[in-house]
């Protein structure tokens, strides 16, 4: 069986980056606050209040669905969701129903046959978050467990896709654009724990659907899907039934687990709220403006910069990278595109992804003065990671940082060239220490010259441009046969 | 602002207090130093409100409501919390699990319901004014049972915050109080638009009752007269209304065929709701705790099943079962069917009458214990339903006596027109005044 046969839907709800939630005017802030410090009557559910509605959380969704090429719905409603949860102070979530605010539109992805897809879009609609259970032990076996309501009321939205996704690859793609795009659009913030949870459909072409509760992490929907593809493929191989059923993410241990729980059995007795009006957007709408978007600048940076299409895609896969590289080149475009293009996509996201750390955490204008080294021949790429490696580390230990210039100066790295009498030196010492290896040269074995650019190259520590070493070592052998 | 405190020992042989604020403190107003009883499904902060439910028992609520807080703003003093039907759940305040509230005209019978605590403290003489709420009747039965007038505003002209929610879409807070004047008073005060109930109109209320009708055309439906309706009543309201005409006003007769589905209409969409409503009270944040030794389900069910009346639990599961798939449509979405039916043929007729007049109660207060199984109380509620179904205004003046006991003559009016059935029952009571 191949990948073809895999299909994949998404539910993905986003936390809206609003200052206050949903319904009420509580500060939306509560990550570095004690439990049940962000709640009024409203948000607690207290008996006897009622929900004012957060005009902006709306905007927001309105510009999501906009964005997204959705059709927004003239009057949309709101509906109680019925269902028993101690996290769920009212006993009902204040969510969208059969009227949401929008329907249709699509997210473009690279599929992976290389191609750009439209993946489609059932619908959108805006819901409160509940709170949540802090359990003293775990779940089952715990004494008791805690509530904190900081995080009720909070704005989400949800995002529904068609079942269009054909493996647990394109899925991640498909959320990567998603956070991507709401990023350009100001309206939700990737880095927040838990702004993020995703609910997967997975079926095997032919068998039934199995749905993937409360995945918390971009990479965490991609190992979902995997682990729940093999699980599916290892039964039919065996000759058995894919279940329909749902099953939980185990983040920690990376497999899926069945919820045969009966809370998911709920039959949720949906109904109009009737504390809020209908929802009439259709002029407001139109009057909502865009910002640039992924895919437009990402057409841009090609334009504008002659970036590669990959280097793009990259470079504009996430606001602030894409934000960076301008803030890099601005000034002097000409000379620096090709280079930043290159050390951003390739070694800085590499280098930041290896030590999680954000790129915010790292200085343009250092990174810039770093890029000129490079390009005025001053250090070579080798030198050149060592020393945005000293940079990301000082850093990330907190320590004052250090411009480019003086960690090469620090370091003694600067590029050693070829009128500079070292280089001539160094490549004798080779030579002299080396008498088999020329041998074998001059035998035509073109593996010794390898060999001794090699142990050249490690006698500079990197400082010499491996071409130009090359051009002296070939002279230097050629000389020496003459 | 000067705080003042006013003495309140009221003699309650009634139990129509459940909570009484000896000293309530005050400031000014229009409605300086006026003692007013609060229903007690009205939030007070700092004074228990329990909607005379065990399952809210010892809940303080940490705010006012809205309304509250402006008759507090207008200088009056919170005198206490009153009975009720648990939850609002019921017509004739029989259904509190801190006992029933005796008529003040008669011990032997119901005050009416829900808000018979309200209404018996005012009829008693124990304070001036007080607030009720409406969702199918509840101030209109009980003011008609005990003889004062209880003005159900438009749908929206009174904020519900701090209603604790029995079925939003159907109830509102209003005034009650012995005569037009007060109830007009205390309706100026509390009317008016809120943002914390967005769907609350700014519509204030500044009005002055006037007692002249002079060409006011009162539309008579027939259906208020017809079955059900005790032939005494009947004959007591229709001369009231013969008093109307004969200062000024014109009658009509006309017929709201949409009547016959409206008590079914409004029973599944008030219990529906109630179901959502009543839903987060489950002993986790206040009222009787849960046993946290249990698994949070069960701790769930015993709060609930030991904390609600027989009255709630079941309307409780009559919505849950009007609302559960399969069920929808064939009763909550055709109940919103019929209710729109009810607010067209009130529309229709409100296009030829300035507003519509019958009896409150299709009967005087019944005995205590009188109405035994559910189905005859719901029935009881047949004149008071359609309004709140159609969100309209409407008021409840005394007009008479049956067997010694008060008849009230209910004034329905457009919507957002609580002036006009104000003016018409201010004009029955002027010209009737000894």
């Amino acid at each position: 069986m191949i990948d073809a046969d895999v299909v994949v839907g998404l539910e993905v709800h986003c936390q809206l980056d609003t200052k206050s939630k949903l319904f009420c005017g509580c500060s939306t802030d509560y990550r570095n606050d004690g439990p049940n410090t962000h709640v009024c009557p409203v948000c607690l559910g207290l008996p006897g209040t009622m929900p004012v509605l957060n005009k902006r959380a709306i905007e927001y969704a309105m510009r999501v669905a906009k964005a997204l090429n959705c059709t927004v719905i003239p009057e949309s409603e709101f509906s109680r969701k019925n269902y028993f949860y101690p996290d769920l102070d009212k006993a009902y979530q204040i969510t969208q129903y059969d009227k949401p605010l929008a329907v249709g539109g699509y997210v473009e992805i690279e599929g992976d046959d290389g191609k750009e897809r439209k993946i489609q879009l059932t619908r959108i609609h805006v819901e409160e978050d509940p709170g949540r259970l802090v359990h003293m032990g775990n779940a089952e076996r715990g004494r008791y467990s805690l509530v904190d309501y900081n995080r009720s009321g909070i704005p989400l939205i949800e995002i529904v896709s068609e079942p269009e996704m054909r493996s647990p690859k394109e899925a991640r793609k498909f959320l990567n654009k998603l956070r991507a795009t709401l990023e350009y659009l100001g309206v939700f913030d990737s880095e927040k724990e838990g702004s993020l949870r995703v609910d997967a459909n997975i079926s095997l072409r032919g068998s039934e659907r199995v749905e993937i509760k409360n995945i918390t992490s971009y990479k965490g929907v991609e190992k979902a899907l995997t682990f729940e593809v093999t699980r599916q493929k290892n039964l039919l191989r065996r000759g058995l039934k894919v279940e329909r059923e749902t099953r939980h993410y185990l983040e920690a241990r990376g497999i899926t687990q069945s919820a045969r729980s009966k809370e998911l059995e709920n039959d949720y007795r949906y109904f109009p709220e009737p504390d809020l009006r209908p929802l009439r957007v259709q002029s407001w709408v139109k009057e909502i403006i865009l910002p640039e978007l992924p895919d437009a600048r990402r057409e841009r940076f090609v334009q504008q910069y002659g970036c590669s299409l990959n280097h793009a895609r990259t470079l504009t896969g996430e606001l602030k990278m894409a934000n960076f590289f301008e803030a890099v080149v601005a000034g002097d475009e000409k000379n620096l595109c090709a280079l930043a293009a290159t050390w951003i996509a390739d070694t800085l996201a590499g280098e930041l992804n290896y030590r999680s750390m954000g790129i915010d955490m790292v200085d343009a204008k250092s990174f810039t003065g770093l890029l000129q080294l490079l390009r005025e021949g001053t250090i070579t790429d080798k030198s050149g990671i060592e020393v945005l490696r000293v940079m990301l580390d000082r850093r990330l230990r907190s320590e004052l940082a250090e411009t480019p210039e003086a960690i090469v100066s620090r370091l003694n790295i600067a590029k050693t060239s070829g009128d500079d009498a070292a280089l001539t030196g160094v490549i004798h010492e080779v030579i002299t220490e080396n008498p088999k290896a020329v041998e074998d040269y001059s035998a035509g074995k073109n593996g010794a010259l390898n060999f001794l650019v090699g142990q050249a190259m490690k006698k500079t520590r990197g400082c010499a441009d491996p071409g130009e070493l090359n051009q002296l070592m070939v002279a230097a052998l050629k000389n020496r046969e003459q | 602002m000067a705080v003042h405190t006013i003495n309140f020992e009221p003699d309650d042989r009634y139990n129509a207090f459940l909570k009484v604020c000896a000293k309530p403190s005050h400031g000014e107003g229009k409605l300086v130093g006026i003692a007013i009883a609060v229903k007690d499904n009205i939030s007070t902060q700092g004074i228990e409100t329990t909607c005379a439910s065990k399952i809210l028992k010892g809940y303080v609520p940490p705010y006012d409501a809205h309304a509250v807080g402006l008759i507090k703003n207008a200088g009056a003093a919170v005198a206490g919390k009153t009975n009720m039907d648990e939850f609002g759940m019921g017509t004739s305040t029989e259904n509190s699990a801190f006992g029933p509230t005796l008529n003040p005209r008669d011990t032997g019978r119901v005050p009416g319901g829900s808000s018979g605590g309200s209404a018996a403290v005012v009829a008693a003489g124990m304070v001036r004014m007080a607030l009720g709420t409406d969702t199918g009747g509840s101030i209109r039965c009980p003011a008609a049972f005990c003889g004062i007038v209880g003005l159900k505003p438009t749908y929206g002209r009174v904020s519900r915050y701090g209603l604790i929610a029995y079925a939003n879409s159907l109830e509102t807070i209003g005034p009650m109080a012995t005569n037009v004047a007060d109830v007009s008073l205390l309706m100026s005060v509390i009317a008016g638009h809120d943002r914390k109930d967005t769907t609350s109109h700014d519509k204030p209320y500044d009005h002055t009752p006037s007692g002249d009708i002079n060409g006011l055309r009162i539309g008579v439906p027939e259906e208020y007269f017809g079955k059900g309706v005790d032939p005494e009543v009947a004959a007591v309201v229709r001369r009231a209304i013969g008093r109307l005409e004969d200062l000024g006003a014109s009658t009509v007769p006309c017929s709201i065929p949409s009547m016959e589905y409206a008590l079914a209409a409004y029973y599944v969409i008030c219990t529906s709701e109630a179901s959502s409503n009543l839903a987060r009270f489950d002993g986790v944040r206040y009222g009787p705790a849960a046993d946290t030794r249990k698994s949070w389900h069960a701790a769930y069910q015993d709060v609930r099943k030991q904390g609600f009346g027989p009255e709630v639990r079941r309307r409780i599961m009559l919505g849950t079962f009007a609302l559960s798939s399969g069920y929808y449509g064939k009763y909550y979405a055709k109940a919103q069917i019929a209710r729109e039916n009810v607010r067209k043929d009130f529309a229709r007729l409100f296009q030829d009458v300035d507003v519509l007049c019958g009896p409150t109660m299709p009967m005087i207060a019944f005995k205590l214990g009188e109405k035994s199984d559910p189905l005859s109380m719901y029935l009881s509620d047949i004149l008071t339903v359609p309004v709140n179904l159609a969100g309209i205004p409407a008021i409840s003046v005394p007009c008479g006596k049956v067997q010694g006991m008060p008849v009230g003559l209910q004034v329905m009016g457009r919507p957002f027109e609580d002036e006009r059935v104000i003016d018409v029952a201010y004009a029955y009571e002027q010209a009737v005044k000894p």
